[in-house]
């Protein structure tokens, strides 16, 4: 099975980490990483999938316009990975299928 | 909260520019973009990076002295603003923090940039395949570089991601190029006025060269993309010259050139001109980026697409523009400020329909094979629209109602185009008489007890 990221980091000095839970695993990102930069460094795995076929997705666009970035980030779901920067203690898992955008939420 | 003389969306070039030059001028602006620094994508993370990424290259550290002149008593730049309605007093809404926020002010400079255009292929949506200008976007935010990666399509940020990538030391593993000689060949009556841009040409001449001496596998004429998963790899299948080629890789980035991000411009009612040229829609404005609503003005690639460097020239027409419309004075005085940048746009647009021509959208992405999704978000072929349309569908609203395309969380944004073109080629009527979706607000994802709350405290 593919466990590496298509990704590589180049280390060019020193950053601010952040620690992070993804889908139950313990890691670290930069802190200044969104969420779905932490995750496709994370690794290659699907971090959602779609309500109509169950097709795995990973995060696309990276710019805000295709939304297969969603993920459920400290329990809330339908968050959009690449619009918003990691925080220490972060929780992130994977989202199955697809849950109304309006569903209002707290916080 | 005082009221600005001008609230600027985006802080891209354009708008980094155009506020610049409005503070200066003396106006309060309040800058609104929804990244967590200023830059746009071009210039993504540029207060962080500052010179050191020296892999991205030149072009990318000219965003540091337009980061820079943000600081300035005049601007307040609301950084993380994702700006969802533009109401025709004009209001601008946006969500900070899950919070919204209503502000008005007499002048609104939309200047949101562009967008990749949507690439719709046979596995198109399986993970490892992404737009090239989002691997970009990953080499600019976060260090992160693509490996085992194929870059698949046209385009000069094509070239220009290849030779980042080879400068950072994991070049890409092979170029699959649309163009065709056909391009080519079309695009050289354009190339007289190119030579305007003699620098611009020479830089392209000099990233290609890079490229060749880095030696990687160039496929040309390529057409039928199709990528499937195989051993947990990606298998790029596509044909150039009349032979099939399979490439094991990590990932495909592709890319067709970029587009105007339209979602707001046609949300508050700006009219918008199919461009025949760049195959999208533009909004409708003059040489000094005023649209037909009151108030509301486009700069940037998000009026047209010319590049960084026109982007930035118009931030600065546009904005004396509009000091002369606030003060009252005669538009004429803003052509004598403008000489110089007038200029640079006038060097960006000489060379523009060379490229438009030369690296133009193979006639397949726009009218893809049936078996072929179109709308990622709710997982629609392009062969369920050619059967929506046989069975009498003729308008765009048709479709959506019998199908459901474009109606998912990302609102069209990476389907709208292919749905229009399909349908004006299935009904054989131009694009522009086939029209354009129809936007609404809010353009981006708001949950309504956000939009109550601020009804209340409004
Ligand atoms: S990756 Fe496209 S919206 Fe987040």
């Amino acid at each position: 099975m593919m466990t590496d990221s298509r990704f590589f980091r180049r280390e060019n000095g020193t950053y601010d980490t952040v620690c992070l839970q993804i889908d139950g695993v313990q890691t670290h990102a930069r802190a200044t990483d969104t969420v779905a930069a932490a995750l496709l460094a994370f690794g290659p795995a699907p971090t959602r999938t779609t309500g109509i076929s169950q097709s795995p997705r990973t995060p696309f666009c990276m710019m805000g316009a295709c939304f297969d970035c969603l993920v459920t980030i400290d329990g809330r779901p339908n968050q959009q990975a690449c619009m918003i920067t990691v925080q220490d203690g972060m929780c992130i898992t994977h989202q199955a299928g697809f849950r109304p955008l309006e569903e209002p939420h707290d916080g | 909260m005082a009221k600005p003389d001008l609230i600027i969306i985006g802080a891209g070039p354009a708008g980094m520019a155009a506020a610049a030059t409005a503070a200066n001028g003396g106006l309060k602006v309040h800058l609104l973009d929804d990244q967590p620094a200023a830059g746009g994508q071009v210039y993504r993370n540029i207060t962080r990076n500052q010179d050191r990424l020296t892999h991205l290259g030149p072009e990318y550290t000219k965003g540091i002295p337009l980061a820079d002149a943000l600081d300035h008593p005049n601007i307040t730049h609301v950084a993380g603003a994702a700006v969802w309605r533009i109401d025709d007093t004009p209001t601008v809404w946006y969500s900070l923090h899950g919070k919204s926020h209503a502000i008005h002010a007499d002048h609104v400079l939309i200047a949101t940039g562009a967008q990749e255009r949507p690439v719709p292929f046979a596995g198109w949506t399986l993970p490892g395949v992404m737009p090239a200008g989002a691997a970009q976007i990953l080499m600019k935010s976060s260090d992160l570089l693509p490996k085992d990666a194929v870059l698949a399509g046209s385009g000069p940020l094509l070239y220009l991601i290849a030779v980042q990538m080879i400068e950072a030391g994991q070049p890409p593993v092979a170029m699959v190029e649309t163009q065709t000689p056909q391009m080519m060949m079309r695009a050289v009556r354009h190339l007289p006025r190119a030579l305007l841009d003699r620098q611009q040409i020479f830089k392209g001449l000099a990233m290609l060269r890079k490229i060749r001496a880095a030696r990687i596998p160039r496929y040309t004429a390529a057409h039928s993309f199709k990528a499937q998963i195989q051993d947990d790899l990606l298998d790029f299948e596509f044909t150039s010259k009349g032979e099939t080629h399979h490439l094991k890789c990590a990932l495909v980035l592709s890319h067709q050139g970029i587009i105007p991000a339209t979602h707001l411009t046609r949300s508050a009612g700006i009219p918008h001109k199919w461009h025949k040229a760049q195959q999208c829609w533009h909004p409708d404005h003059d040489t000094e980026g005023r649209t037909a609503r009151p108030g509301l003005w486009v700069a940037g690639d998000s009026a047209g697409i010319l590049g960084a460097d026109a982007a930035r020239a118009q931030g600065v027409i546009t904005a004396n523009a509009i000091i002369c419309a606030v003060r009252g004075l005669r538009p004429s005085i803003a052509s004598h400020v403008n000489a110089h940048a007038i200029n640079h746009r006038n060097r960006a647009q000489a060379i523009r329909a060379f490229l438009d021509a030369a690296y133009a959208v193979p006639p397949e992405i726009n009218t893809p094979p049936d078996d072929t999704i179109l709308c990622r978000c709710e997982e629609i072929t392009a062969g369920t629209i050619r059967q929506a349309i046989h069975d009498g569908a003729t308008e765009l609203r048709h479709l959506k109602t019998a199908t459901r395309i474009g109606m998912g969380p990302c609102q069209g944004r990476q389907c709208d185009l292919s749905l229009t073109h399909m349908l004006a080629a299935q009904t054989q009527r131009p694009i522009a008489t086939v029209g354009m979706p129809r936007a609404r607000s809010p353009v981006r994802p708001v949950s309504l007890g956000e939009i109550a709350a601020l009804e209340q405290t409004d």
